[in-house]
């Protein structure tokens, strides 16, 4: 489903990325840890081509993002993401945040837009706040509605960049839950997270990443029963310390 | 001092007092006269406002785009227009550019006016659209292209509506700086209220009256600017958002 293939990235003489190669195939959620500054949003931001990289080759459901022949909006367009600060628009009532790109994109009809993205915000539990604007509601609501969201558009794989940590401790979980529960219907995932409890009951693997390199891309139960390297044991201990 | 408001009572051309105040076919008084003025500096302020936010947001929409062609353009039209004196901006328009360029000698110099300070005042807004659109978090941008948005959907549904409440207070004060600033029209003869005031003063000798008239017509039309554009402001408001001016 998405294949990352040998990407470097550079910032002028910084090299952001070092060869990195992973594989995530459908159904499968990967969670993405490592230390800040290590490449994980420059990576994820890649995959739908938020950034542009300068080796090596992306693939998703097969088609290149790199190649100037991609249409670009019709790929992000099934390609969930989910940001860190949520990223609602917030000149926009809930409901026209999740209507606004299935009908300026998909070219739905209003109404079915409507009426989809009312289910969805069903899903995540906030049917009520539909008339509401983002800023009237907590966090881990807003969070909830990003979700919906990019739901709304029919994806093949959602992205997460560090979707919790913005949040207030007690608002993670319900952020979390529908997190889950996306994972548990099989959804392509692919997470970048510090949030153990989530990579231990749902990824199938998880990616260590540091100073921009994919330092270990393990099966969840081998990365917690030990990490190979030096860098990801130290940085777990120090994790699950919290 | 004593003052005497019959003044703006005289026909202009003989002095004669007018019933009324108001004149007719044949006669013009001095209140006909500063009303008509008053016309005038409505409208130079009103259509070079048109073309100030026309060019302004786009050349500040160009100055953000993630294509540096476009943003060399504007960054070179803003500097050009906002570095030179509006008063020698004019004279640039009246004098110079009809002559290098025949063809412009036909256009009245009212509209080479509004030109000259639509453009003068294009930069200044072209400046606040740019930083309005840039105050946005970068995260906006990014999200709603993740959505499968175009570029220009982007701006149209995401960046512009948010820049346009962000860029409002700075505008009025643009708004209002151009109504102030349409005063350079009398350097190229436009009948307008400075001029008025200039002219009239001379033939009626009594300054104190008119200036004091014509800086309370200037002052009453900054402030219902002012007022018309805070009920926009208003209007716009969004339940939930604060937006911080600078
Ligand atoms: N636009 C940019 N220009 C230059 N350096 C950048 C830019 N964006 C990120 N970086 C640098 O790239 C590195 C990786 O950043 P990022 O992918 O955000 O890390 P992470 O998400 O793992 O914390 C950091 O050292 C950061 O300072
Ligand atoms: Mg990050």
């Amino acid at each position: 489903m998405i294949e990352i293939d040998r990407v470097s990235k550079w910032y002028g003489s910084f090299q952001v990325l070092s060869d990195c190669s992973t594989h995530i195939g459908k159904g499968e959620v990967v969670v993405v840890c490592g230390p800040s500054g290590s490449g994980k949003s420059t990576l994820i931001k890649c995959v739908n081509a938020l950034e542009p990289f300068q080796k090596g080759e992306i693939r998703v459901n097969g088609i290149s993002v790199s190649d100037p022949k991609t249409n670009l909006s019709q790929l992000r367009a099934h390609v969930g993401m989910v940001f860190q600060h949520f990223e609602l628009f917030p000149h926009m009532t809930i409901c026209d945040n999740l209507c606004i790109a299935q009908v300026k994109v998909l070219g739905r009809l209003r109404e079915e837009a409507m009426e989809r993205g009312l289910r969805l915000l069903d899903r995540v539990g906030l049917k009520a706040h539909a008339h509401k604007y983002p800023g009237q509601l907590s966090g881990g609501q807003q969070q909830r509605v990003a979700i919906a969201r990019a739901l709304a558009m029919d994806p093949i794989c959602m992205l997460f960049d560090e979707p919790t940590s913005a949040l207030d401790p007690e608002m993670i979980n319900e952020v979390l839950d529908v997190m889950v529960e996306l994972a548990s219907e099989g959804m392509t995932m692919m997470v970048v997270t510090h949030e153990m409890g989530f990579a231990r009951k749902v990824a199938h693997r998880v990616i260590f990443m540091d100073q921009g390199r994919i330092v270990e891309d393990t099966p969840k139960e081998a990365f917690f029963a030990m990490p190979r390297s030096e860098r990801a044991q130290a940085f777990l201990a120090k994790i699950l310390s919290h | 001092m004593d003052l005497d408001w019959r003044v703006f009572c005289r026909d202009t051309i003989d002095g004669e007092f007018v019933r009324g105040c108001l004149g007719d076919a044949e006669r013009i008084t001095y209140l006909d006269w500063l009303l008509s003025a008053w016309g005038w500096t409505l409208s130079v302020a009103a259509l070079a406002w048109i073309v100030a936010i026309a060019a302004g947001a786009v050349v500040g929409v160009l100055r953000t785009t993630p294509h540096r062609p476009l943003v060399i353009l504007g960054n070179a039209w803003t500097e050009l227009f906002r570095n030179i004196p509006v008063l020698v901006q004019v004279f640039l328009w009246y004098h110079v550019i009809p002559a290098l360029f025949p063809l412009l000698r036909a256009i009245p110099s009212f509209l080479l006016v509004v030109v000259a300070l639509g453009l003068y005042t294009s930069a200044r807004i072209s400046e606040q659209v740019r930083a309005g659109i840039q105050s946005i978090p970068q995260g906006q941008r990014l999200a709603a292209l993740a959505l499968g948005f175009t570029l220009p959907q982007v701006y149209r549904h995401v960046l512009l509506p948010q820049a346009w409440r962000i860029v409002l207070p700075p505008l009025t004060s643009e708004s209002m700086n151009i109504i102030k600033n349409s005063s350079v029209a009398f350097a190229v003869s436009i009948p307008e209220l400075t001029l008025f005031a200039l002219q009239a003063q001379e033939e009626t000798a009594r300054g104190i009256e008119i200036y004091l008239i014509v800086t309370g017509l200037y002052f009453f039309s900054a402030l219902l600017v002012n007022r018309i554009l805070h009920i926009v402001e208003m209007r716009l408001r969004i339940p939930g958002l604060i937006v911080v001016t600078k």
